[in-house]
């Protein structure tokens, strides 16, 4: 009798690279909105890659006399009241803008991660403690605590990375933790644990990935957060420091002094900060309904 | 729903130490405390002076002891004494508040006003021009920073009124004090707004699908009854959610409002402690905060069971 070969020859790559390209053809139809944020977030990719190279002037460097020159041939959006031009500045910011965003974010998900994933799946005392920790940052609304660690741990950087890091640990460990505890009870763990695998192994090996999806959501949603919760920060004056052009400091240096003379040192960084933060929420509603059906509203 | 009551209320003061534990470390931590800031601006360098002035405000002591003597001086109302103005930490806070629950309230208002109606609106047209339209108002108040609304509202006014609505003097009567707190409480709300309309018409949405909302339709009622008589009533407690923490954490909104509009309340003073390094200032606001916050939560909490009565406590 005749045996039938059930077991599938490998996938060709170029078969497996369609395959990723036609998914992301049929999302990026089924999310158009999702696409534009996409293309929103790209821009600001690019604007910080290659600022080097498609800035007109240097962004820290003052001119006395291009002070306060309205948008126009030279300076395109204008420049501030030391003669820096606008356009430079807000280009440069991008950088900051999402190196603290991106930074934040990725800090605050590790951590809320590890928290997150030790309070679900280990339960009993390690849950109660690390759920009160959570309780305890939770409270405090996030542009508040923020500020306590920012003035805290001093004008730099890194330090405002990690001032807004901290504030953002909760969400995730919540979220990480609830789908945790479904994660737990699944068959596919239980099997794992019937083999003898270690919990540290289960927890890290087939638990763990399994939360991707949900992470990814909420990683999207908190970059949008951490990108105005530095802008907020910095037109304080308690975020990144000089000579980072950042640009809630341009707002910050501009902010009702130049209202009445010179509104475009506050129109084009407002409308930086606010055009990225739109780009993450589209991306991020958009990724939300592709990888979690359940949390789409 | 009793032994439920007391669980939460032990879990509220337990969160709130860990929250005075934490403030306190972290303001502590900061390099350099209102000794060196004044010796500092003063240009001073007299060591003695220096150690005199930090025996006097009790930095020279253990932080625990510190800690210990501002919460038992908490739970007798002694809030201490601001370390810039000298006065009681108390006779600064207070009169700034009422100022604060003003603009958070109009804000709060604002929010549920504007944000509750369009979220029907754009429930009931799903997929229209008018949802799409509201759907991206609703998208850009979430991504527009609070304090960048508030300049454009000064520009406007600027360049139509000719006039810059900022706070100088307190406003007199009812009336001028609208006028004055409806602006920054319009920059505050318009984010809160979006939140709302966006719960409001997913929520909406959801109801909307329900066999109910048929059969309602299938005995003739009208679509107002139906939008407004059985959806929305059953749509409104995850709303009510939203309006909650929105309550509890509108002081980030509002910390930045306050400083464009020159508003004096509690946030805009935040700042100005946490720059001076104001411990008891900041630690105080800071705990004023966090108790409004927790105290809101906790009475969300409670409303669910008044609004929804399968829910229940044990």
């Amino acid at each position: 009798m005749a045996s039938i070969d059930i077991v599938p020859g490998p996938i060709p790559d170029t078969a497996r690279a369609e395959g990723v390209w036609s998914k992301i053809r049929y999302h990026a139809a089924a999310h158009p909105l999702g696409l534009v944020g996409a293309a929103i977030m790209g821009v600001f990719v690019f604007a910080a890659v290659f600022a080097d190279f498609i800035t007109t002037f240097d962004p820290i460097k003052t001119n006395s006399l291009a002070s306060l020159v309205p948008p126009g041939h030279a300076h395109w959006l204008g420049a501030d009241n030391m003669g820096r031009d606008i356009y430079s500045r807000i280009v440069y910011g991008a950088r900051i803008s999402l190196a603290v965003g991106l930074g934040s974010t990725f800090l605050g998900s590790v951590f809320g991660v590890t928290l997150g994933l030790a309070s679900g799946y280990l339960g009993g005392w390690v849950d109660l403690v690390i759920q009160r920790i959570v309780d305890v940052l939770q409270a405090v609304p996030l542009l508040v605590l923020a500020l306590v660690m920012a003035a805290a741990l001093g004008p730099a950087l890194d330090n405002t990375i990690v001032a807004i890091a901290i504030p953002l640990i909760p969400y995730t460990a919540r979220v990480i933790r609830s789908n945790t505890l479904t994660l737990r009870e699944q068959p596919f763990v239980e099997a794992a644990r019937a083999v003898g695998m270690s919990e540290f192994r289960i927890a890290v090996r087939h638990v763990l990935p399994n939360t991707l999806a949900p992470l990814i959501v909420i990683a999207t949603a908190q970059l949008g957060a951490a990108i105005l919760t530095e802008a907020s920060l910095s037109f304080l004056g308690l975020g990144v420091p000089e000579p980072h052009p950042s640009w809630g400091r341009m707002l910050s240096e501009s902010a009702a002094e130049y209202v009445r003379t010179a509104p475009w040192l506050v129109i084009f960084p407002g409308m930086a900060i606010s055009l990225a933060v739109f780009g993450t929420n589209l991306l991020g509603d958009a990724l939300r309904d592709i990888l979690d059906p359940r949390l789409r509203n | 729903m009793g032994s439920y009551l007391i669980r939460r209320f032990f879990l509220m003061l337990l969160t709130l130490f860990g929250i005075s534990v934490l403030i306190f470390t972290m303001l502590r931590l900061v390099p350099g405390n209102i000794a060196d800031i004044v010796f500092n601006a003063a240009g001073m360098i007299d060591v003695a002076e220096k150690a005199k002035l930090e025996k006097e405000l009790g930095l020279d002591q253990p932080i625990a002891v510190q800690y210990v003597k501002w919460v038992t001086g908490l739970a007798r109302g002694d809030l201490g004494y601001s370390y810039v103005s000298e006065k009681p930490a108390i006779q600064e806070i207070l009169p700034r508040i009422p100022i604060t629950a003003k603009l958070a309230g109009l804000a709060l208002s604002f929010a549920i006003l504007f944000g509750v109606p369009l979220g029907v609106l754009s429930a009931v047209r799903q997929n229209s021009k008018l949802d799409y339209i509201l759907r991206v108002i609703s998208l850009s108040g979430l991504s527009m920073p609070a304090f960048w609304l508030g300049l454009l509202i000064l520009m406007a006014c600027v360049k139509f009124f000719n006039t810059i609505p900022i706070y100088t003097n307190p406003p007199v009567g009812f009336w001028n004090s609208l006028w004055l707190f409806s602006i920054p409480a319009a920059a505050v709300g318009f984010r809160s707004s979006a939140l709302v309309m966006r719960l409001t018409r997913s929520s909406m949405l959801e109801v909307l699908r329900q066999d109910y909302i048929r059969t309602a339709r299938a005995k003739g009622a009208s679509n107002n009854s139906v939008n407004f008589h059985h959806a929305l009533r059953n749509a409104v407690l995850p709303v009510v959610t939203v309006i909650g923490l929105e309550a509890a954490f509108l002081m980030g909104g509002l910390i930045v409002t306050e400083t464009v509009f020159n508003i004096p309340g509690v946030a805009r003073f935040l700042v100005e402690a946490i720059r001076w390094r104001d411990y008891p200032i900041v630690q105080n606001l800071v705990m004023f905060i966090a108790i409004v916050a927790v105290s809101i939560n906790f009475l969300v909490d409670l409303l669910y069971a008044v609004l929804d009565p399968r829910i229940k406590y044990s």
